[in-house]
């Protein structure tokens, strides 16, 4: 479920990097204060061991979702959740920069959702409480569902909220949660059963591996400060950028609250299109290369005015200029190509 | 399971690329990373419906691809198997945004398939900007680079040990899958108790390393702190790389070249 650069405004992405980078500094603050030199060589071990793992997986057809293991949760098990988030956020780089899995602008968002949620929210208040201080397999194995589960739904709603925020897919917010949620909530299962089946296996061979895994271990108290820290930096990350994306772009947040909202309206049936098109025409009228709306009446014929002509000629002239732009691009790609063969 | 041997011929050759000496490697990594990220947030940052603009934005990754010897294959392979959630997301545009936008003799698009258009425009640049950046500047020098911009240095030189591993557990990923796959039968699906005992052998594997690799650095003096060398500094070169592209990103967002081109020539051609 990675997050695709081309449905993010700049305003969510550049939002969630300030979070995500927030997350990352606490982290790695934290991981540095442990002061352990076996770290270093473990961290980046269970990071390749997660790029890996995450290919011997579970693919849900025609849903562009891949169920693998997301690893947040095994890792924190693992590492405690400073040091599971580094290396989650790692393996999304690896995986952004090779594999454009999500895109560098979608970095901070994937660090988000499959990072900060599953460390610092899925594992010290869904797995910790549940888990207890000396859980039995079966009791482990339970926490780890339940938490892996939670952390997967919180990730889709986090995809589903960043794509709605930042308008440009035309999924309607409720019909994308509709479709999200089970589908993540069927790879959270199956998620929570590899980790798990994975614990239980580790607890087997190699019990003392697993030292953050019940609620007695390593983290004290003050460990739940990087949270409350991260949930603060987000709400101020989104109190002060959400504004100004939502001033300049008129879009985002009128429109999932309009969607919200929406959904009471009384014109319920042909309401979900008729709404979208509606604000559709409302934004479309502020795009500089169409008029703007010339007289305001009554709201039905604003929307009316507001829908700008379908000129032939100019869309005629988009096309046209279009593929002339693309072929020069591609005559400069070609001649750079050929003067590099010669050099 | 041959996607793991996939992707470690992908990373190789992407590794092998970077190592390579072009001109493209020779300029210091910042001014990729700066000049890459100012592209990323230009794509971004125009307006959903407009689709011919972000044309020229597309010289970008051409000429970063180009000039890093990016085999147009990889790239294109690259992109095709990152595509589904922004294909799969994009393509419900048409189905809910209905409003016609644009009218070609006569046929009529709705502005729904517009923004599909532009949604994968934006993904193929925007994701092949991160494969040329990459292919064009090599792991090593990209943390260094990112180091020396403020990265904290516990996450670079964790992306370098990922890196580094990365190919090792890989191909032990890929081996295991192999042999299973050898005694299981060629279509066989993998069941629960099998995966954790085979993720779980090669999490134990990955530990066992750890430890190994530990020992490795102690006795060859390690002290905890991880030092990257570099060999850049910022040349005039640098400053001309981030200012040309940051001018151009600036003027392509500003003026709508397409446009004018497709007005002057739909002028000649009337």
């Amino acid at each position: 479920m990675h997050m695709a650069d081309a449905l993010l405004s700049p305003g969510t992405g550049i939002a969630m990097w300030g979070v995500a980078a927030t997350a990352l500094a606490l982290a790695t603050r934290r991981v540095r204060e442990r002061s352990d030199d076996r770290l270093v060589p473990l961290m980046g071990m269970l990071g390749a061991f997660l790029f890996a793992a995450q290919m011997i997986n579970f693919t849900i057809p025609a849903t562009g979702s891949s169920g693998h293991l997301g690893g947040g949760l095994l890792l924190a098990m693992l590492l405690g959740p400073h040091a599971a988030f580094v290396v989650v956020a790692s393996v999304l780089t690896v995986q952004a920069l090779f594999f454009a899995d999500g895109g560098l602008l979608a970095l901070g968002a994937n660090m988000f959702n499959m990072g900060v949620l599953p460390c610092f929210v899925a594992y010290p208040l869904v797995y910790r409480p549940l888990a207890g201080a000396r859980p039995s397999n079966r009791r482990l194995a339970v926490a780890a569902m339940v938490a892996a589960l939670l952390g997967m739904q919180l990730g889709a709603l986090g995809v589903v909220l960043q794509t709605a925020l930042s308008g440009i897919s035309s999924l309607p917010l409720k019909g994308f949660l509709l479709l999200m949620l089970p589908v993540h909530a069927a790879i959270g299962v199956v998620e929570g059963l590899a980790t798990a089946a994975l614990v239980i296996f580790l607890r087997r061979t190699q019990p003392d591996l697993l030292p953050f895994a019940s609620a007695h271990g390593a983290i004290g108290a003050r460990s739940m400060r990087p949270l409350v820290l991260v949930l603060a930096a987000s709400a101020l990350v989104t109190a002060s950028v959400l504004p100004w994306f939502a001033s300049t772009r008129p879009d985002g947040l009128e429109w999932s609250v309009a969607r919200a909202a929406g959904t009471h309206a009384p014109q319920a049936p042909a309401g979900g299109l008729h709404d979208r098109l509606a604000r559709l025409q409302r934004r479309v009228a502020w795009l500089p290369d169409y008029e703007l709306p010339r007289t305001e009446t009554s709201p039905a014929t604003v929307e009316r005015a507001a829908w700008p002509e379908v000129k032939p000629a100019t869309s005629m002239a988009g096309v046209i200029g279009g593929v002339v732009t693309l072929a020069l691009v591609m005559a400069v790609g070609f001649v750079l190509h050929r003067r590099r063969a010669r050099a | 399971m041959n996607r793991l041997d996939a992707t470690l011929e992908d990373l190789r050759s992407l590794d092998a690329l970077a190592s390579r000496d072009t001109a493209l490697s020779r300029l210091d990594p910042r001014a990729k990373i700066v000049a890459t990220l100012l592209f990323v947030v230009t794509v971004v940052s125009f307006d959903r419906y407009r689709v011919a603009a972000l044309v020229p934005l597309a010289i970008y990754p051409v000429a970063l691809a180009t000039l890093g010897d990016v085999p147009s294959r990889l790239l294109l392979r690259t992109l095709w198997l990152a595509s589904p959630f922004a294909v799969l997301l994009g393509i419900a545009n048409p189905w809910f945004d209905r409003a016609p936008m644009l009218s070609l003799h006569g046929v009529e698009l709705s502005a729904g398939w517009v923004s599909f258009t532009a949604i994968l425009l934006r993904f193929a640049l925007t994701a092949g900007a991160a494969v040329a950046l990459i292919a064009g500047t090599g792991m090593a020098a990209l943390c260094a680079g990112l180091a020396r911009l403020g990265v904290p240095r516990i996450f670079t030189v964790q992306l370098l040990f990922l890196y580094r591993y990365a190919f090792v557990l890989t191909g032990e990923a890929g081996r295991m899958a192999t042999a299973r796959r050898l005694r299981a039968g060629e279509h066989s699906r993998l069941p629960l108790s099998a995966y954790a005992a085979l993720v779980g052998h090669l999490l134990l594997r990955a530990l066992g390393r750890a430890e190994r690799v530990h020992a490795a650095m102690l006795s060859r003096g390690f002290d905890g702190e991880l030092r990257i060398t570099h060999r850049w500094c910022w040349r005039r070169a640098d400053t001309v790389f981030v200012l040309g592209w940051g001018t151009f990103f600036a003027l392509a967002r500003a003026f709508d070249l397409p446009r004018a081109i497709g007005t002057a020539l739909g002028g000649v051609l009337a």
